[in-house]
């Protein structure tokens, strides 16, 4: 059930990672609490997503690889920066939990959830999209031999769908 | 008024294996000027980016020395940073902020230093204790020595004259750069 979680992780160790770069997300979190027990791995929380890209730049450049976790919403905070990992080259794998999308309650989510993949791939990333448990740790580990053979920015979106949307309660009018 | 140039000489003189990232703008220049070396990593864009890509290379090189040289405007702009440094605490980062008060390539309008924001106070708020402001010969002289051997992580702001240096402009090709880093910082030879 929650099986994909795992098969993140596994993933993530699998291609090497030393330095886990987050901003917590529900749809994360499992991936973290492991992260920040693994004694191989560094799990960076960060203030704002766009450190993440700069932060791992900069772990490549020590020769340590990396992954940016973070939401929909951060992405718009990563514009700028990703021009670092494009104009230099750096391989960069994000990990990316969708908000307002599937199931969507909050209208202030949908701004950046609708557009995420558009706005990635303005920035010259390569998106590749999960919905169901099945593939995900596959796709996670494409994204990173992507990344790192190429050179170049991957990320994996984790739809609602198969996050599970978040529920506060059912809105008075529906 | 303390002279950039003079102080980014000093703090690279002999510089040993230290790895050093230069923020956009005059910190690059002021890097190239005292001397190209591989292990500079210049950021021609990316504001913001200096203090965070330091932290990234400092926890992946541990026992190396690494220095952040940029300036007031890129500090500000990534202010968030120093919680974070303060909070993975590397004891090899050292960080120095060249402090014009002024956006110089943008035509030299003030930025928040020079209206009352302190970037040292900012630094050590945000968990990085040894964070220092820099005004005199002599206070430039114990900070080199601090940002180039002591215990980090440190924040060193030096006050520096706003007068523009002569141009000096580092190679500006993003893979190059990044290449002859990694080559001459860990001897490995990207394809």
């Amino acid at each position: 059930m929650d099986d994909w979680r795992d098969g993140i992780f596994e993933a993530v160790k699998a291609a090497g990672v030393t330095q886990v770069a987050y901003v917590p997300d529900a749809g994360h979190s499992r991936l973290i609490e492991r992260s920040l027990e693994d004694n191989d791995l560094r799990a960076v929380s960060l203030t704002t997503e766009e450190e993440g890209v700069a932060l791992l730049a900069g772990a490549w450049l020590g020769g340590a690889k990396g992954v940016l976790l973070l939401q929909s919403s951060g992405v718009g905070n990563c514009v700028n920066m990703l021009s670092l990992a494009r104009t230099c080259a750096f391989p960069l794998v994000m990990l990316v939990t969708m908000r307002g999308e599937w199931g969507e309650f909050n209208s202030w989510q949908k701004p950046m959830g609708v557009t995420t993949q558009a706005h990635l791939e303005l920035c010259g990333a390569t998106c590749y999209r999960c919905d169901r448990p099945e593939d995900v740790r596959e796709t996670v580990e494409s994204a990173f031999r992507f990344a790192y053979y190429t050179n170049s920015i991957a990320a994996v979106l984790l739809g609602q769908r198969l996050i599970g949307a978040k529920v506060f309660e059912e809105p008075a009018s529906c | 008024m303390l002279n950039r140039r003079d102080a980014v000489r000093r703090l690279l003189a002999d510089r040993g294996d230290m790895l050093v990232v230069a923020g956009l703008g005059q910190p690059c220049f002021d890097c190239f000027a005292a001397g190209d070396d591989p292990r500079n990593f210049y950021l021609w864009g990316a504001m913001g980016g200096a203090v965070p890509a330091g932290l990234g290379i400092a926890l992946a090189q541990p026992e190396r020395r690494v220095l952040v040289v940029t300036g007031d405007g890129d500090a500000l702009m990534s202010a968030g940073a120093f919680a974070t440094v303060g909070a993975e605490a590397p004891e090899n980062l050292a960080i120095c902020i060249l402090d014009n008060e002024r956006y110089g390539e943008t035509g030299g309008q003030v930025t928040h230093t020079a209206r009352g924001a302190d970037l040292a106070a900012m630094a050590a708020a945000g968990g990085v204790r040894k964070a220092r402001t820099v005004r005199t010969e002599a206070e430039l002289a114990d900070a080199v020595s601090a940002l180039r051997s002591g215990a980090g992580p440190m924040v060193a702001v030096v006050k520096v004259a706003p007068e523009s240096e002569p141009g000096a402009l580092p190679p500006q090709d993003g893979p190059h750069l990044k290449r002859r880093f990694r080559a001459a910082a860990l001897g490995v030879e990207d394809k």
